[in-house]
């Protein structure tokens, strides 16, 4: 029998304390890895946390019966908040709006590391954390009714927010009498049995997003959205370019501004605060700052070369140590390089934070997707221990990664402790895109030998890419602008070459190996493919700009080299892509999205280019890309068809069809919504995006240097096609289609045309120009 | 400083600040209303829409001298959470939303178009969402939902 103790009010408080105490968690060195991240930070990134293992930090049932549930995974505008609402009541069988969810606050819920890379669905929807949480109440509830009716437990069923004698509605215990406003005091068990998907009721169906009804009538709270009382308003005065260090403020350039405004300085840190946003706006437009010049950036025009050029810091995915051997006895060699540009997270609105900075403790009102490493590290900068400060969460503008969230924070932070009473700063759309951790650019060389039946022998893959920053960890704030300029370091880089060989388990996170590899490492393969003479080196040099995750970091810009070139070997064997994917494919769910994407596309199985094209007007076609993304976490396949206007060289997708088994879908309509999204995001990236610069700064600085795809923009047809399996753990869902987009888009134009296109962005003037190379060689 | 009378959802408010702020700031700010965003700043995504004598206006790029004493109509004086206005209860049925920042632009600047060009073809509408920006890729979705409500006849 359970022992229920009464509740004291800040035992949760102290037992999160205590048990979040320890930061290094197993595996977070991997995870650190898949952000692109030099190691040393890895231990302390810890991407899930160290969430608690006792109940009653995970779920509190009111003596109304009502429940409430902590999480630490937050809402990114994905419907994360809504579907782990409706994961406890299905657990615990009471109806949605019985449950309250309070997500993401350092003080109230369980250290779960950082909201992203498509973790949230592995971490709380399997067998641990929220849901085991669930399994472990439900059951626990059970128990108790059982010895409070004198009913063995097997005939009891807990339903409607009681445990009832099976047959007998009669025969009842309402949760609220069982428990109702005490602590369960109980550990979560790992046995407790999770409810079938087959017997979901709420889990797995299309529950209407919850927080939507305050979206679209402007009630929801953002980030943005936080007043406090007595709240002043700031402003940050950024460096000219990377590297510049502060000559001298001259406060007396803004005294006669109204608005009591105050000038702060930290190093090369500089900010205003004032009365009203528009003081504070104006106070910094005035603001009389010299800067020392930095030295020059390196010129974009011979930009990947120069990636070519830098020490690196180099590692292996897979090496089979046999790949210069099979190249050389091979039938035949082909060889590609891919380039890939940075590119923006480009929020639509700009980062904001509110900070109430106070003797002895800190509140800061945050969108950070990183809510426990923001704790830490805003304690650095306030000189404060962790658990002096409390971050909030409140969603922000859609991020995918790590936009200036953080850099934000520190921000508000920093001219709240100076000027003593709370602020709240808002980034100018100019300082938000100068400076955010843009999303890698890659420089990829492929090389495959084939055999004399054309199949795939051996792979070899070089990819270069750049590194600065990251999402701030450990202590350690200087990984973004304002932690940096305000004296952090940023994390060091350190080079390595050669690589040492690979070791420990195969560890496909950022999708360095293709999915046509068997991923050995010793003995053990890990990879979704048939070749077996492999080897995956990546290089990572250091970056001029902050560098960070972007919505599928690395794992897009390597699948748009793998799936683009695998179509072009096939293109040059005369295989079908579909055809030939599968021949290279031996992993089951894999060549069923692949054949399912097909299937729904009514794909023509012909090689490409498509015969009889035109050579100028609109040419049609059609392209294939396919990814297990990260290696292990969502299945997908993706089809393309394009038009291309010969003529002005742009290109529009008219429909795409994607295909998704990413386990047991806890809400299709959120999962199509975010296949959705994923694949508009992939469209404006694949044709648009590109962080351009000069000499001194970044030129990209708001939506006419940096267009992207606008409401007004032709629209393609988008077919989803979900693959739902019971039996299997959850895995992400979210960041899948943007993987395979810039890849099915690119072999689409290649079906249309015969021209190849190996670097991102598509643009006009690229398509042509690859199309005058075409009708000169023809 | 200057005091100006602004009628913001059916409520006469007054607010004293510099003639020259743009009339977000003031919405977000002076009034603490949450519907209109800021964005860039610029004109150049929509986030910050109003709509002031049934047009959709950018309130970043409105200095609030400007605005007189007409009628401004944010996201929060269309409809209520438990009473949505029917474009709102068409984003709903469509669960046209992901992170919803870039409401304002969408759902206002569909809205004050509808309201002039009831019998607007889908070109015209999508050519009225010039420079209205959706980061999430929600395109797909939120012109389903404005075609749903174009197409009810429903205009309030
Ligand atoms: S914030 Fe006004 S148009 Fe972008
Ligand atoms: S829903 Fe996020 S910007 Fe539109």
């Amino acid at each position: 029998m359970t022992r229920l103790t009464p509740e004291a009010a800040l035992s949760r408080r102290e037992f999160i304390a205590r048990s979040g105490a320890l930061i290094v968690t197993f595996g977070a060195a991997a995870a650190a890895g898949r952000l692109g991240l030099a190691p040393g930070t890895a231990a302390a990134q810890g991407i899930n946390g160290n969430p608690a293992t006792q109940l009653d930090a995970w779920i509190a049932i009111g003596a109304d019966g009502r429940v409430t549930a902590y999480t630490g995974k937050c809402e990114l505008g994905q419907g994360l908040f809504t579907a782990q609402t409706q994961l406890v009541a299905e657990e615990l069988g009471v109806p949605i709006d019985r449950v309250t969810l309070i997500m993401c606050d350092t003080d109230r819920t369980p250290d779960q590391g950082t909201t992203s890379g498509a973790q949230s669905h592995p971490a709380n929807f399997n067998q641990a954390n929220l849901a085991l949480a669930g399994a472990t109440a439900r059951e626990a509830l059970v128990q108790m009714a059982s010895t409070r009716l004198g009913v063995p437990a097997e005939q009891l069923v807990a339903r409607d927010g009681a445990v009832q004698v099976t047959g007998d509605a009669t025969r009842r215990v309402s949760y609220g009498e069982l428990v109702g406003g005490r602590t369960f005091n109980l550990p979560l068990s790992r046995q407790a049995r999770r409810k079938h998907p087959s017997t979901w009721t709420v889990l797995g169906t299309p529950v209407q997003r919850l927080d939507i009804p305050a979206m679209v009538t402007g009630r929801y709270e953002y980030a943005q959205d936080v007043r406090v009382p007595g709240m002043r308003h700031g402003r940050v005065v950024r460096p000219p370019s990377p590297g510049a260090t502060l000559a001298s403020v001259d406060e007396a350039s803004v005294r006669d501004l109204p608005g009591n405004v105050r000038v702060v300085t930290r190093k090369n840190w500089v900010g205003v605060v004032a009365d009203k946003p528009f003081q504070a706006i104006q106070a910094a437009q005035r603001l009389k700052v010299q800067w020392n010049p930095a030295p020059a950036l390196p010129a974009q025009a011979s930009w990947y070369d120069y990636m070519r050029s830098r020490p690196t810091r180099e590692t292996f995915t897979t090496n089979s140590g046999d790949v210069d051997a099979n190249l050389k006895s091979a039938a035949r060699i082909m060889r590609s390089t891919y380039l890939y540009p940075y590119q923006m997270h480009g929020s639509l609105g700009t980062s904001a934070a509110v900070a109430d900075v106070r003797q002895d403790r800190a509140t800061i009102w945050s969108s950070s997707q990183a809510v426990w490493p923001l704790r830490n590290t805003v304690a650095t900068v306030l000189g404060m221990k962790p658990d002096q400060v409390r971050i909030q969460f409140r969603l922000g503008p859609g991020c995918y990664g790590v936009n200036q969230a953080d850099s934000v924070s520190y921000d508000a932070a920093i001219l709240s402790q100076a000027d003593g009473r709370p602020v709240r700063v808002q980034l100018s759309r100019q300082d938000e895109m100068a400076w955010e951790n843009y999303g890698l650019a890659f420089v990829i060389d492929q090389q495959v030998g084939l055999d004399a039946g054309n199949t795939i022998v051996a792979w070899d893959y070089i990819g270069w890419s750049p590194a600065k920053g990251g999402r701030p960890g450990g202590n350690n704030p200087g990984n973004v602008v304002s932690g940096n300029v305000a004296g952090y370091q940023i994390q060091g880089f350190a080079p390595r070459s050669p690589a040492p060989a690979p070791s420990g388990d195969f560890d496909n996170g950022n999708n360095v190996a293709s999915s046509y590899v068997t991923g050995c490492v010793g003995s053990m393969c890990g990879g979704t493919g048939v070749v077996k003479s492999e080897r995956f080196l990546s290089k990572v040099i250091e970056s001029p700009f902050f560098t960070g995750p972007l919505r599928s970091p690395n794992r897009l810009q390597n699948t748009f080299a793998h799936e683009s070139f695998l179509d072009e070997i096939a293109a040059s064997v005369k295989a079908d892509p579909v055809e030939y994917r599968l021949r290279h494919l031996r992993d089951p769910r894999l060549r069923e999205v692949v054949t399912a994407a097909a299937k729904a596309a009514n794909w023509d199985t012909r090689p490409s280019p498509r015969p009889g094209g035109r050579r100028n007007g609109v040419a049609t076609g059609r392209g294939i890309a396919c990814v297990l993304y990260e290696g292990d976490n969502g299945y997908c396949a993706t089809v393309a068809e394009v038009t291309v206007d010969q003529d002005t060289g742009v290109v529009q997708v008219r429909r795409f069809v994607s295909a998704l088994d990413c386990g047991p879908i806890s809400n299709p309509d959120g999962v199509r919504n975010q296949m959705e999204g994923g694949l508009i995001q992939g469209i404006s990236r694949t044709v648009r995006e590109e962080v351009r610069w000069d000499a001194t700064r970044v030129q990209s600085v708001d939506w006419r240097s940096y267009p992207p795809f606008y409401l007004h923009d032709q629209l393609p047809v988008i077919e989803s096609v979900l693959i739902n399996r019971a039996d299997v753990p959850a895995t992400g869902a979210g960041e899948t289609t943007v993987t395979v987009a810039a890849a099915a888009i690119g072999n689409a134009i290649f079906d249309a045309t015969g021209v190849r296109l190996r670097q991102v962005p598509f643009t006009p003037e690229r398509i042509k120009e690859a199309l005058g190379t075409r009708n000169s060689t023809a | 400083m200057a005091m100006f009378n602004l009628t913001v959802n059916g409520r006469r408010q007054t607010v004293d600040v510099d003639p020259a702020t743009p009339l977000l700031y003031v919405l977000n700010d002076d009034l603490e209303l949450r519907g209109p965003k800021f964005g860039c700043g610029l004109g150049q995504c929509g986030a910050c829409t109003v709509i002031v004598k049934g047009r959709a206006v950018r309130s970043c790029m409105t200095p609030v001298n400007t605005v007189g004493g007409a009628e401004i109509t944010t996201l929060e004086g269309l409809g209520t959470p438990e009473k949505p206005h029917p474009i709102q209860q068409a984003f709903i049925d469509e669960q046209a939303v992901q992170c919803g920042y870039c409401m304002s632009g969408v759902i206002l600047t569909a809205k004050a178009f509808l309201d002039q060009n009831p019998r607007a073809t889908d070109a015209q509408l999508q050519q009225a969402l010039s420079n209205v920006l959706c980061r999430c890729g929600v395109n797909v979705r939120m012109m389903k939902a404005i075609r749903r409500y174009a197409t009810q006849g429903v205009r309030a």
